[in-house]
């Protein structure tokens, strides 16, 4: 193992423990307000490993959309909730034996997974990025596809506006 | 490949010790004296009425799912960029329709008023749970 790919790998394991850690914490606390903040940290530590897997767009992608924009949704949700001070996350055990064993059979399934996977060792292979790539499909051959995608932007935010507006449902239309 | 982003991770180690090691140095240096009115919001100034942790106006939401819409929206403009200089007009058109139609639901928002700030002030007992 030379003393690059070594460094590579200490740096890889660092940011697994901060996905991991972080996605721990999310769980584990009891304040709601603190797993969001630490959900920003799991989905950098994602973005993360999308950069180990040389796709740099989705990192920037997961950063933006997730780091910077679901954690707001979430946030914003979590204080349009009544008595949010008060409120503390249950963390007894409501199920135990079935939630023992759906864990089980998930690792089960997943542990086959990865051992049946077949393997291959990649050489990482000196790219310049894949945002060029992504732009010029794009602009060139997925022309179509890409201005579809403001359509449905359009059409998520027009509906999201109509649910979301007071008094258009009655739990909606407290404030007003 | 993966070494090109060894200067961001540097970036982000010393932006990490700066607020560290700053907390830290405040810490170790700062004389310790406890004072009450050193608790509240405003050492001087108006007294704070309520808990802070208030329940938001929904309105706050309406903007983030817009805010949610525009970041996609942006997302779309990195590898645009990459390429624009390559391309020239015809990808300055086709990000303009993009960004046309989008502007639709800008447009609609306002027109609904749904950019509009809260009009209604809350009083003190409805805005202290």
């Amino acid at each position: 193992m030379s003393l690059e790919s070594g460094a590579h790998t200490v740096i890889w394991y660092c940011f697994a423990f901060l996905t991991a850690g972080s996605a721990a914490y999310v769980v584990l606390t009891r304040n709601i307000v603190r797993a969001a903040f630490a959900l920003v940290a799991t989905f950098i530590g994602v973005a993360t490993q999308y950069l180990f897997l040389q796709a740099d767009f989705l990192a920037a992608a997961q950063v933006l959309i997730y780091a910077g924009g679901i954690t707001v949704l979430l946030l914003f949700g979590v204080m349009l909730t009544h008595r949010v001070q008060g409120m503390e996350m249950r963390l007894e055990p409501v199920k135990a034996v079935p939630g023992v064993l759906v864990a089980l059979g998930f690792l089960v399934a997943i542990g086959a997974a990865i051992s049946r996977a077949d393997w291959h060792l990649v050489t990482p292979v000196d790219s310049s990025g894949t945002t060029a790539l992504v732009g010029e499909a794009i602009m060139t051959h997925h022309l179509l596809p890409f201005e579809e995608i403001s359509v449905l932007l359009l059409v998520v935010l027009v509906g999201a506006l109509f649910i979301a507006r007071p008094g258009h449902s009655q739990s909606a239309g407290e404030d007003e | 490949m993966i070494f090109n982003y060894g200067n961001v991770l540097v970036f982000a180690i010393a932006a990490t010790l700066f607020v560290t090691v700053t907390m830290l140095v405040s810490r170790l240096l700062q004389p310790s004296v406890y004072d009450t009115e050193k608790l509240t919001s405003y050492e001087c100034g108006m007294r704070p009425v309520g808990s802070a942790w208030v329940q938001f106006s929904i309105r706050f939401y309406l903007v983030a799912l817009a805010f949610i819409i525009f970041d996609v929206e942006i997302l779309f403009l990195f590898p645009w960029s990459v390429v624009f200089t390559a391309a020239g007009l015809a990808a300055l058109v086709k990000m303009g329709i993009f960004i046309a139609i989008l502007l639709l639901g800008l447009a609609y928002a306002w027109q609904r008023s749904d950019l509009d700030w809260v009009k209604q002030v809350m009083s003190p007992e409805e805005g202290s749970f």
